[in-house]
């Protein structure tokens, strides 16, 4: 199990420290040509999670590779890019550039950026193309907004991705108290915080039964008891994205805290905990002894009732 | 970067319609005038960047505008009551300067006390909407307070080094009378650290992350 940083949540520039602390870090998103993002205003509160609408600020991949990743890459933490685009052939021009660095271990599609126009073509061949381009382990990252979230899991299986990021944020809409006005200059933003725990852990929960993927899980986490719940649904590594806002040291502190989680949980480790929450159970040695405990109560229970 | 600490309420007072919020210093840093530090705001998700308004040895205080749901929480906390704290963070102002001259307007007065403290009570002038609001240029020594619809741009005294804090079209203002003023910007912040990239501002056409960049920026 690793604990990661959602992209665009983490600038290890700015934060060497609070890189530091994670096992990957995953970059902003980059695209071909340099973005500036959306105009003011970008972000908002609400009484349940966050929006925002920055619109992929990034310096463009010729930028990143000659200027970001060499810096990036002296903190020592396994990085992580994340990719994007616009269509299949910007997708595909990003990730052979990252791709065929020494210092990148690992590219995260984002498919799914709900603050931008243009949406990217299907799942299926966007992975496909980048696939075509890179040996390094690709990760498609989905929004769970969609009619069939295992079906575009399995077209990213089948397009040859290796994992799955689960999930991205949801399109919300704040208003400003007095004016009635959308709070972010675009309108609606993306949700992201704890209103997103649920959707991500039904995601995650979904995707588990529906590939064999591993999956990155992420939405809300704010604590050990948050990330535990994501590894129970099937995530076999977790990432902190909003809570690093409030408190950098986020990543230390959930970390300890799902030690302790696991442990009062009476799993060995977190790899463990691993799909926990599906029927079939665990295959570990841990997970069966746990449900042999576990079974004659509720058999008991039944019976009582 | 700093740590984020937990720091106790010491004091909560009226200014104006402001509240001033005075914590326990404990080790903190005060950073330089202009900087600032994330503030908890209870049952938000987010804190709210407040920059520093005095810096004595025991405590620090930060003037606030209730305004919506966190600075509402904030100027609700009472005495004995603890909040996680981050900071000094971004960039404050340059106190190498020959002739200061502090102009604000609004709860942008904020940084000015310390700010005065630091420059060894330099003139200012302070504009509000209305006398309470002016409640808080006592804060702040040898101010002179104008109210709407007078602005501070047109009292402003030439061949001084301006030192601004306020509304952006005040902001605006004071650059094209004083191009080499030091101004304090202000954008809503979720992290304040460089993380979010939520409080860009456009200025001259190119979006600028605050927190790193500013809060205090050139005006030329």
């Amino acid at each position: 199990m690793r604990l990661l940083n959602a992209s665009g949540c983490l600038d290890a520039l700015t934060a060497p420290e609070v890189a530091r602390e994670l096992d990957a870090y995953v970059t902003k998103t980059v695209t071909p040509l340099p973005r500036e993002g959306n105009a003011p205003v970008r972000i908002a509160e609400t009484d349940v999670g966050m929006l925002n609408a920055i619109g992929l600020a990034n310096p463009g991949v010729d930028a990143f590779v000659a200027e970001h990743l060499p810096r990036i890459a002296e903190l020592g933490v396994p990085l992580w890019v994340s990719v994007g685009g616009f269509s299949v052939e910007d997708y595909a021009h990003v990730a052979r550039r990252v791709g065929e660095r020494d210092e990148v271990d690992a590219l995260e599609l984002n498919l799914s950026c709900p603050n931008v126009d243009e949406v990217p073509e299907n799942v299926w061949e966007v992975v496909a193309a980048v696939r075509g381009v890179t040996s390094k382990p690709l990760y498609a990252k989905l929004s769970a907004a969609v009619p069939d979230l295992g079906g575009l899991a399995r077209a990213a299986e089948s397009a040859g991705a290796d994992g799955l990021s689960l999930v991205n944020t949801v399109r919300g809409l704040a208003l400003d108290e007095r004016t009635l006005r959308p709070v972010l200059a675009r309108g609606a933003g993306g949700l992201s915080g704890p209103a997103l725990r649920p959707v991500a852990l039904a995601a995650v929960y979904a995707c588990f039964r529906d590939t064999p993927l591993p999956i990155v899980g992420m939405g809300g986490v704010a604590t050990g008891r948050d990330a535990l719940e994501l590894l129970a649904a099937g995530a076999s590594d977790v990432a902190v994205g909003t809570a690093l806002f409030s408190d950098p040291g986020a990543v230390g502190r959930i970390r300890s805290e799902l030690e302790a989680e696991l442990s009062a949980a009476g799993f060995a480790n977190a790899d463990n905990a691993v799909g926990a929450a599906h029927d079939a159970g665990g295959s570990t040695l841990d997970q069966r002894s746990r449900l042999l405990v576990e079974k004659p109560l509720h058999m008991g229970a039944n019976m009582a009732g | 970067m700093p740590k984020r600490e937990r720091r106790r309420v010491v004091g909560s007072e009226q200014v104006g319609p402001y509240t001033l919020l005075r914590l326990d210093r404990g080790g903190l840093d005060a950073g330089l005038p202009g900087q600032f530090f994330m503030l908890e705001a209870p049952g938000r998700l987010l804190p709210r960047p407040m920059s520093v308004c005095l810096a004595e040895p025991s405590e620090l205080a930060f003037l606030i505008d209730p305004i919506g749901p966190g600075t509402r929480a904030l100027c609700a906390l009472e005495p004995g009551e603890r909040i996680g704290v981050l900071g000094p963070l971004g960039n404050g102002f340059r106190l190498d300067v020959e002739r200061p001259l502090l102009v604000g307007g609004g709860i942008g007065v904020a940084p000015f006390p310390y700010l005065s403290q630091r420059l060894g009570g330099p003139p200012a002038i302070l504009g509000f909407r209305s006398a309470w609001h002016a409640e808080a240029a006592a804060l702040v020594p040898n101010a002179e307070v104008v109210l709407e619809p007078t602005y501070v741009t047109e009292v402003l005294p030439p061949g001084h080094d301006v030192l601004a804090c306020g509304p952006e079209p005040m902001l605006q203002a004071v650059r094209r009378l004083t191009p080499h003023a030091q101004l304090a910007w202000e954008a809503p912040m979720a992290c304040g650290y460089g993380a979010c990239y939520g409080c860009a501002v456009e200025i001259d056409g190119e979006l600028r992350r605050l927190c790193v960049e500013g809060p205090v920026l050139a005006a030329a």
